[in-house]
């Protein structure tokens, strides 16, 4: 198995995790697997069970900060908050993201006619 | 950053491994939970709820293994399984651990303990600081041993005077004989043995004193108080270990000498420049006194200026030679030392670099050890796989890649190879320690002995190395093999595994007979170069004889009144001594064979002309009548008797060879050089009475070199060893020996009584030392060849055991069977004794420097190499043939 491929995925769900984090608040591992799945349109078909691998490596990091806790409907659940770093760390991989699928985009879009 | 955080997180996460896992497995729980309620509320039945909530959680262990990969250390939990099942496996399989972790701990126990001596004697720097600056400096080594190695004091200062390459250069007195102190605290004085140093020896070598100071120039002057230093062991024994030692006097050979110091443990004077020998306190050299013309006395040793190589200083040295004088008294004697040169080496070389070879033979000899143990072992372990080769291909089956297979098995050698490494180091220890405590072997720096930091790294890389090298080849083997094919075979799965084995295994049992050969082959050459050695004419009877070390005042105003008062002592000693039942003949001389020697000079036939360049003269003996025969020497013409006092000829005995030699110059009619005259240049005539056979004094194995006797009753003696010979074992002598002695003389030290034979047992205990360990090694690798034999020719039997039954049942008999397996054996033995005799063709010519008298293709040795390893490989063979004979045809033939 490809080691790259698996590094881009592992990147892009991280991301997604912060930004889960930064916009929702604090949210259990469920809430962020189910906000992440919305907010893509249920484009992306994740297999719920990987976000725990990139919940304790953002955890590791310092990103994050996690602590058990009870829901709504009384239930008990480990709940994640993001971090001061992680909030920078946020802004430093979103402008990276932002600039690299502007570049996608603009490379992908290029028209024949463009060529000369 | 964040990297050194997070990794700091995964190894905590390592240690919680329990907690974390509770952790996520309730996290996970509540996950479908939410799921669950979620899609219950969207209004699907309880069932499906959950089926949905499972299916976008995904593969519930997939998540985990990530999320624990994610958080600790994969490998290392890796590695704690396979050790825990390796752990699980092996106490399983005891007798098979047992076994291995057994040849293993020999085989690298005996690394060990010789890689340490090894690093002792030859790798290690001496232990003095800035080692490498340290030359030892002399003629090229001649027959004349250090007699031919020292200088006089005054080429001592010239040479001094004349160099410039050196810090400094010191010496010692090399003459010097055992009980040279008596030390006097009441009652019978003490023997002990002191060297005389020049003031600066310490200086020079850079050894601290552990308490008080070391000796200056002062204290080497004339007049100067007499002092002494002590050695750790002395101080200890003798004194207590007294801590206010320093600045009490004693009386010691008669003086107040005062104690100015105790040198450290480290320092041993006898293991590095004396192998073998006990030297308790070092006294300083007067170099401007009586030692003056006491002739050649003192060794040197320099230390180099930081930066002047040994070239330079060799070259300074040549330079300095011819202004160096035997006697400044007699000019004529200056540049005597530059005809045989005045040559620095490295102290190192001096002291250890004879014993080079021996200890490389040595080494080879257990890494061949270790060698045979691990094709043993590689052996074992092959035979353990074939039956564990369906777990394996269980494993693989179950998605286990190979390289886990393999690691597997490499862990579990590690094991193995670890357990037996530990094992090893405790034999090896008290191996050593017991070589660090054989002071009789007259080996350097054996007593320094010990397992240090560098021993334990060479444990650790041997033991790896072990690992692999017989982890690798069942490991291969086992990655390689047919999965199907293994989990197929149900009942006969053990025996088509074995067969396949086979012909490895059979590899496996030739190398390991061939390098027990090529062990067996060396250590009979030694065995039988010892007993050459054994069996030389030293040229005097050790054998029932013994010497004691005889104390005596001849003190007398004049040199003449001084014989005649010695003289006396000596007639009254030997005649009560000789008197005592039991006892042969008696008599003394001042110095023994393989002890210290010294020569005075060349006397040369008179009224012939000297050559130019003659070779250094004879050693020197100054003995009493009867001397010869009490030690067992042949003597033709006639000995010395009490009448050859100092008013009448002059008289000597030589011996044969110096005989020969000065018959070549001389032209005497039958050239009988009894009767003749020598001259020693200034000295007055010597009339030769007797030729002596010629006797080994400096070493047992080499050339026997010169001697020349002088009469006790005309020249002067240093000191006096009362030599007995004795129809009786020599030590029931000593007690009434060293009553009667004391009886005449009330100072005369409880000295020790030494049989003549422990003199040549001392001479040769380095070649007896590696005779025995080259021995050893041999023997635990014959023993290991025929495990080695034996476990693959019962394995083959077990495996056949139908076969065999089916051929009974045809009717074969017992000793067709039996001879069949011993023919198998004899077979892989033959091969593997043809194949060693040839390797040890190779390697014997290799060790033929350490040989004596033997040659390294000697074929009595071969044969009886090859017949004892053929004999030991039938017995080997024998027992399972045996086994293999009682087979029950029924029982075995039911038996599927």
């Amino acid at each position: 198995m490809g080691e790259s491929k698996l590094d881009l995925l592992q990147g892009t769900l991280d991301l997604m995790v912060l930004q889960t984090l930064a916009a929702m608040g604090v949210q259990h591992g469920y809430g962020i697997a189910r906000r992440i799945e919305q907010a893509s349109g249920d484009e992306v078909l994740l297999n719920q069970g990987t976000i725990y691998a990139s919940l304790v490596r953002l955890q590791q990091r310092g990103w994050i900060a996690a602590e058990w806790g009870t829901s709504d409907n009384n239930r008990k659940a480990k709940f994640y908050s993001i971090t001061r770093s992680g909030r920078k760390q946020l802004e430093k991989d979103a402008a990276y993201w932002q600039r690299l699928s502007d570049v996608m985009g603009r490379v992908l879009s290029m028209s024949p006619e463009g060529k000369l | 950053m964040s990297a050194p955080r997070r990794g700091f997180a995964r190894i905590f996460s390592f240690f919680r491994k329990p907690q974390l896992d509770a952790d996520l497995e309730a996290e996970i729980a509540s996950h479908i939970e939410f799921a669950i309620a979620e899609n219950i509320q969207r209004g699907l039945t309880p069932l499906e709820a959950r089926r949905q909530a499972l299916i976008r959680f995904g593969a519930v262990d997939t998540a985990k293994f990530k999320q624990r990969e994610a958080r600790g250390l994969m490998r290392l939990d890796i590695l704690l399984q396979d050790l825990k099942y390796t752990f699980r496996t092996l106490s399983r399989d005891r007798a098979f651990t047992i076994v291995a972790v057994l040849i293993l701990a020999l085989g690298i126990g005996a690394n060990i303990a010789v890689f340490s001596v090894v690093n002792t004697i030859l790798l290690r720097p001496l232990p003095f600081p800035d080692a490498h600056q340290l030359v030892w400096i002399a003629p090229p080594p001649q027959k004349c041993g250090l007699s031919c190695a020292t200088y006089s004091t005054d080429a001592y200062d010239e040479f001094r005077m004349y160099t410039r390459s050196f810090q400094d250069v010191t010496g010692y007195f090399a003459f010097s004989s055992p009980g040279n102190l008596k030390l006097d605290r009441g009652g019978a004085p003490i023997p002990a043995t002191s060297i005389d140093v020049i003031a600066n020896f310490f200086q020079v070598l850079g050894v601290q004193p552990a308490m008080g100071r070391a000796f200056t120039a002062d204290d080497g002057r004339n007049g100067a108080p007499p002092v002494i230093l002590l050695s750790d062991p002395w101080w200890r024994r003798q004194f207590n270990a007294d801590p206010d030692i320093i600045g009490k006097t004693f009386d010691i050979n008669g003086q107040q000498t005062t104690v100015i110091g105790v040198l450290p443990a480290s320092f041993d004077f006898g293991a590095v420049f004396s192998p073998g020998a006990k030297v308790d306190a070092i006294t300083p050299l007067n170099l401007y006194g009586p030692p003056r013309d006491w002739g050649n006395i003192i060794t040197f040793i320099g230390r180099l200026k930081p930066g002047v190589t040994l070239a330079q200083a060799r070259d300074d040295a040549r330079l300095a030679a011819p202004h160096m004088c035997w006697n400044n008294k007699y000019p004529q004697s200056c540049g005597d030392y530059a005809k045989d040169g005045v040559v620095p080496v490295a102290l190192k070389d001096y002291v250890s670099g004879k014993l080079r070879r021996s200890l490389v033979v040595l080494w080879s000899a257990v890494a061949g050890i270790l060698l045979i143990a691990c094709v043993n072992l590689s052996n074992l372990l092959l035979a353990r796989s074939a039956s564990r080769s369906k777990e394996f291909a269980m494993r693989s089956a179950l998605g286990a890649s190979r390289f886990r297979v393999v690691r597997q098995l490499l862990t579990e050698s590690l094991i193995l190879s670890a357990m037996g490494a530990i094992l090893g180091l405790g034999l090896a220890d008290v191996l050593i320690s017991w070589l660090a405590h054989q002071g009789a072997i007259a080996l350097p720096l054996l007593s320094t002995l010990h397992i240090d930091g560098s021993a334990l790294g060479w444990t650790v890389l041997i033991a790896v190395f072990a690992a692999i090298f017989f982890g690798m080849v069942p490991g291969l083997r086992m990655a390689t093999g047919n999965l199907l094919e293994s989990l197929k075979d149900s009942a006969g799965g053990i025996a088509g595994q074995g067969r396949k084995h086979e012909p490895l295994r059979a590899f496996l049992v030739v190398t390991e007979v061939a390098l027990a050969c090529v062990l067996l082959v060396g250590a009979g050459l030694l065995l039988r170069s010892f007993v050459k050695v054994l069996d030389i004419d030293l040229g005097f009877q050790p054998e029932h004889a013994a010497a004691v070390k005889v104390e005596y005042d001849d003190s007398a105003p004049t040199n003449l009144a001084s014989i005649q008062k010695r003289t006396a002592i000596f007639q009254q000693v030997l005649a009560r001594i000789g008197s005592i039942p039991g006892i042969e003949a008696v008599g003394i001389s001042d110095y023994l064979p393989l002890g210290q020697n010294r020569a005075w000079g060349t006397p040369f036939p008179k009224g012939v002309e000297r050559p130019k360049k003659l070779d250094t003269g004879p050693l020197v003996y100054v003995i009493t009548p009867r001397f010869l025969h009490a030690m067992g020497t042949r003597l033709s013409g006639r000995d010395f008797d009490w009448n050859d006092g100092p008013k009448n000829e002059s008289v000597v005995i030589i011996s044969k060879a110096y005989a020969h030699y000065i018959a070549g110059y001389a032209k005497w009619p039958d050239g009988n050089a009894i009767g003749q005259l020598l001259t020693n240049g200034n000295g007055g005539d010597l009339r030769v009475i007797g030729i002596a056979d010629d006797v080994h004094e400096e070493t047992t194995e080499g050339e026997a070199g010169w001697q020349i006797y002088y009469p006790a009753t005309q020249a002067g003696p240093s000191g006096a060893q009362l030599v007995i010979r004795t129809s009786l074992p020599p030590a029931a002598m000593a007690t009434s020996v060293l009553t009667a002695l004391r009886e005449l003389n009330p100072k005369q030290p409880a000295a020790e009584f030494r049989p003549i034979q422990t003199l040549v047992e001392h001479a040769n205990s380095p070649r007896r030392f590696f005779m025995m360990l080259v021995g050893s090694f041999a023997t635990l690798g014959l023993l290991l060849a025929a495990l080695g034999i034996y476990g693959v020719i019962s394995y083959s039997v077990t495996q056949r055991t139908q076969e065999i039954g089916i051929r009974m049942a045809l009717g074969a008999t017992m000793a067709q069977v039996q001879s069949s397996v011993i023919v198998q054996t004899m077979r892989l033995a033959v091969i593997g004794i043809v194949v060693g005799a040839v390797a040890s063709l190779l390697v014997s010519s290799a060790i033929a420097a350490l040989l004596f008298d033997t040659a390294p293709n000697d074929p009595l040795t071969f044969a009886a190499m090859a017949v004892l390893l053929g004999i030991v490989a039938l017995l080997a063979g024998y027992i399972p043939a045996r086994r293999a004979s009682r087979i029950n045809p029924m029982v075995a033939l039911r038996n599927n």
